[in-house]
């Protein structure tokens, strides 16, 4: 009998903390017209683009969310983004965006980079954490990545000075580090996190990544409850896959928060279950978290087995951010339960489904 | 060791929200930038156990750092009028936390109360009226929300004396009002998962009053097809609540039946020093202790200071909720629920021996 009740005991303790159980809250009072449907943005782009979105499609149609879709094509080799896809962004506020791939070298510039600029979509915010079932090397990972969206060596200058030479400029100012400063503690602040971790290389840029790292002390000086310390970048990635759950919200500026972004989906579970999202003052877009010019490999296109667990989350962002909590809640349960069971995964999590089957299975647990 | 696992596991399974099943950190709510800047919120303390609880409120938001701070209005209910700059306030605001106003019985002085919501145009009220882990009651499994209509019907005030000793009372119900708390009543249950919506009425004696209500209630239930609607008479309502009240989810009501389905429910789940509530117009919202808002305790529990703050706590939660701040009101949330489940800190209401003040320091103490 001792046996039985330890086995039973350690498979309560595994359920309880497994299953993510929410016991109903206090009642959200909605305003009147709150109900009302929004049109969002629907980009589904290239590669396994147009398969993820409709995996968001699907269930979104299956919830009855208050949300309906206004689709445009738009691909990657395209050298602007048409200007009726910006108009609808601008009236709409919100885009939900599959992936658009960014051709290597010729004279393409990111269709990617040329919205957030466009849009002033100065913050990328990945949230890397353990999903509940998802076994992978590292335990206790629960780190949100902010990263400057719009300067940075991504500001796109570039100019051969002679034939063979090639100047790239990094671009860093006082106003756009303050803004990602401010709103990287803003996010903790409001979300309850204790630490904000600057990462940096300054020792060796001393004047541009100096600069960041002045307007995020300034800015931690207004929340004296939150702790705040700076890495070095090379020791950051170091210290990411030796402990990472030293990490709480790191703040950074372009290029390192991708690279740290996507370190950090990695040790966490993978790229394809990672939410993500980029905000602005008036817009917001919500994709996969991490890689987002990286749309998949046509074999995983062809058979259909792409991982559409990242943009269900990310639309359970969105449904956040626009207002519809217990629908945000609801959705975010069932895909957690599907990934807690383990019976439907995809090709990088482990397993052989489908999209279409992992769809299914997230349909069939809403409630 | 046998005996030692059986006993773990049979108060394991007994309680099922122990420590041991903690919320798990859901997706990351984005903030807009900007979206930390505090808000104003107008407080009026009242009268009685009023500024007793509002003044617990204050203390707990203070120990959050909650990006709230209160203009603090005092106003009594004997007044004649709510006093200008408080209507002002609220209208800047948009949002209020009202403690409680004593409505003297008889005289010449209307409700305060009532005043407010006229003339800030607040139709609804809500009060969830549910289980508190922890909080033993004859009754399991209440998870009722009740939205009262809040500007007509037999609080209209119209009263006038015909002859002497004769007086009229006129009950107002018209197409607009029924029409407005009936699709409120269904976008709530649409937004909050909610599967069933039932109208409370007396249609088959105050048959155009009440049929014009229920005709309303019909027409907006056609738009949701998937949310059942059914229709019940108070009388039997009121007998139903107390017998099976798991059967009841939504419940859309006109003025009066409102008040008394609200207290009954708030009774059955664990009193009205518990339950939360919160009045919502098109533009502005009052919160206030769900039910009861025309009582303020009697005199010594004034004096005692043995009010309970728990109900006036979790509706600041609700209004932290409705100011798009949703990590503070869980946190807040989380603290009051383990206090009550803890059940070493209760006030006299629940069947505990503690002041209002020990209350509050469990809260704070609970927070994370």
């Amino acid at each position: 009998m001792s046996r039985r009740s330890l086995t039973l005991l350690k498979n309560l303790a595994r359920n309880a903390n497994g299953s993510g159980i929410q016991t109903r809250s206090v009642t959200y009072m909605p305003r009147p017209g709150d109900g009302a449907p929004r049109a969002v943005t629907l980009i589904p782009g290239d590669g396994i683009g147009p398969l993820v979105t409709n995996a968001v499609e699907q269930v979104m149609e299956a919830m009855h969310a208050p949300i309906f879709f206004e689709k445009y094509d738009v691909h990657g080799e395209m050298s602007r983004m048409p200007p009726e896809v910006m108009e609808s962004i601008r009236k709409n506020k919100v885009c939900l965006k599959g992936g658009l791939k960014t051709p290597v070298g010729g004279g393409v510039s990111s269709l990617n980079v040329q919205l957030r600029k466009e849009l002033d979509l100065f913050a990328s915010l990945v949230n890397c954490f353990n999903l509940p079932g998802l076994p992978t090397r590292h335990e206790n990972v629960d780190i949100v990545v902010i990263r400057e969206n719009t300067e940075g060596e991504y500001a796109g200058l570039e100019h051969e000075v002679v034939p063979g030479v090639v100047e790239s400029l990094k671009v860093i100012t006082k106003f756009c580090s303050e803004r990602i400063a401010k709103y990287a503690f803003e996010y903790a602040y409001l979300n309850n996190r204790k630490k904000v971790t600057a990462v940096h290389k300054a020792n060796i840029m001393k004047l541009a990544d100096g600069l960041f790292l002045e307007s995020c002390r300034e800015v931690a000086k207004k929340y004296p409850s939150i702790t705040y310390n700076e890495i070095i970048v090379d020791n950051c990635c170091m210290q990411l896959v030796a402990k990472p759950e030293q990490f709480d919200v790191m703040v950074t500026p372009n290029l390192y928060g991708n690279l740290v972004a996507n370190t950090a989906a990695g040790i966490a579970g993978g790229t394809g279950v990672m939410p993500g999202g980029n905000v602005g003052a008036d817009h917001a877009v919500f994709e996969q978290g991490a890689s987002a010019g990286n749309v998949g490999k046509d074999k995983i296109v062809l058979e259909n087995k792409a991982n559409p667990v990242a943009l269900l989350l990310s639309s359970a962002m969105m449904l956040r951010h626009l207002q519809f909590p217990s629908f945000a809640d609801r959705l975010e349960t069932a895909v957690k339960k599907v990934i807690a069971e383990g019976k439907c995964r995809t090709k990088d999590l482990g397993g052989t489904s489908t999209t279409q089957e992992v769809v299914d299975a997230v349909i069939a647990k809403l409630d």
